[in-house]
């Protein structure tokens, strides 16, 4: 990798790519279809979370097999890798890690814009929706199919109004080498 | 009141934004993924594969509407086609090379039917990564794109029924999709009005 670029470009660039426009607008219909079928708005944050939660665990492994990483050393660095290699690797943005606490197992996950969200705006009959909920349950899947149990949800939302999205993840539990096969369906 | 000034994108009101060119990409993984969400999530809610390609295509409508739009925005000045074979012209390559990258592969009409035309692709973006299982029958994953090509068409004024089948080509392990566009009768009398 040359010096300068940014440790994600490389990985995206190398990935085959579609018009991000197809991508939004698909996700646009899917949340579409959840509000037509669900109705509340609870209902619909919580199964684009679980959505997420499918990507995630399968995901995770399209992102090690092609992001060229190491093992990160500690949780920090798992932050900066999810914003910097991640985010740019499937969404073609970065963001920012900050607010840590004095445990380092909190942050935030700080994005000034992400695909998702052009052309959207939401309407009076959803302003509790959380529009990109799916990305925390990207997050929540990846990670614990990498031994870290952890809760992600948004605090601040560019579409109810806030500067930025931030996306709050907190480390619960690292479970090592425990395989984590809880679907008891 | 918000829209009003200069300042941040997202004080704007969504309609005063600027149109992106359409240049932005994301990995086709998480295109991918997300497709595959929405297939999985519509079979929970579906008896059978009829309505299950009937989901797809009703969310493949609400992109095509936008798409067109879009487009017809960025693309064309604000002008949409009000020809038959212009608005199919318009999706075979104006839309595909938008939302796939590429022109179609093929746009015939056919030979049986005047209101009939496809559309072919050896390999449709949306099932490059899907195996249907020998229990679906003929389901394809294509309907999310008839569902587009459906939305496009109904929006600019051609009502039809459109769906996606798959049509094996000699010689390839792989069929190819075939988009099915059969015109609702009003479209082509006034076709034929206009000579």
């Amino acid at each position: 990798m040359p010096p300068n670029s940014r440790p994600g470009d490389a990985v995206f660039a190398s990935v085959d790519r579609v018009n991000a426009e197809l991508f939004t607008l698909t996700y646009g219909a899917i949340v579409r279809q959840l509000l037509t079928d669900f109705e509340e708005v609870d209902e619909v944050n919580k199964q684009l979370d679980t959505m997420g939660y499918n990507i995630g665990i399968r995901l995770i492994d399209d992102f090690l097999a092609k992001a060229n990483i190491t093992r990160c050393s500690d949780f920090r660095e798992t932050a900066e890798t999810i914003v910097k290699v991640g985010f740019k690797m499937f969404l073609g943005v970065t963001g920012t890690v900050a607010n840590w606490n004095t445990d380092n197992t909190e942050c935030s996950l700080i994005l000034d814009d992400n695909p998702l969200v052009d052309f959207v705006e939401l309407p009076e009959t959803c302003q509790g929706l959380y529009y990109c909920n799916i990305l925390c349950g990207v997050i929540r899947g990846a990670l614990e199919m990498v031994s870290m149990r952890t809760e992600v949800k948004f605090v601040k939302d560019v579409l109810r109004g806030d500067d930025v999205f931030e996306i709050r993840l907190k480390l619960l539990e690292q479970v090592p080498e425990e395989y984590p096969y809880k679907d008891d369906e | 009141m918000i829209g009003v000034g200069r300042g941040p994108k997202q004080l704007l009101n969504v309609v005063d934004r600027p149109l992106g060119k359409g240049k932005n990409e994301v990995s086709l993984s998480a295109f991918a993924f997300l497709f595959s969400e929405l297939v999985q999530y519509s079979q929970t809610r579906v008896d059978n594969i009829a309505e299950l390609e009937r989901r797809l295509e009703d969310a493949g409508i609400g992109v095509g509407l936008r798409i067109l739009e879009l487009l017809c925005h960025r693309e064309k000045a604000n002008r949409r086609e009000t020809r038959l074979l212009g608005i199919l012209s318009f999706v075979h390559s104006t839309v595909w090379r938008c939302l796939f990258g590429k022109v179609a592969d093929s746009l015939e009409k056919g030979t049986e039917h005047e209101d009939e035309y496809m559309i072919s692709e050896r390999e449709l973006l949306v099932n490059r990564f899907i195996s249907v299982p020998k229990d679906m029958g003929a389901f394809n994953c294509g309907s999310f794109v008839a569902g587009i090509v459906k939305g496009i068409l109904d929006g600019a004024g051609f009502p039809a029924r459109v769906s996606a089948h798959f049509v094996s080509v000699e010689g390839q392990a792989r069929p190819r999709t075939t988009i099915l566009i059969k015109f609702a009768e009003e479209v082509l009398q006034r076709e034929a009005r206009l000579g």
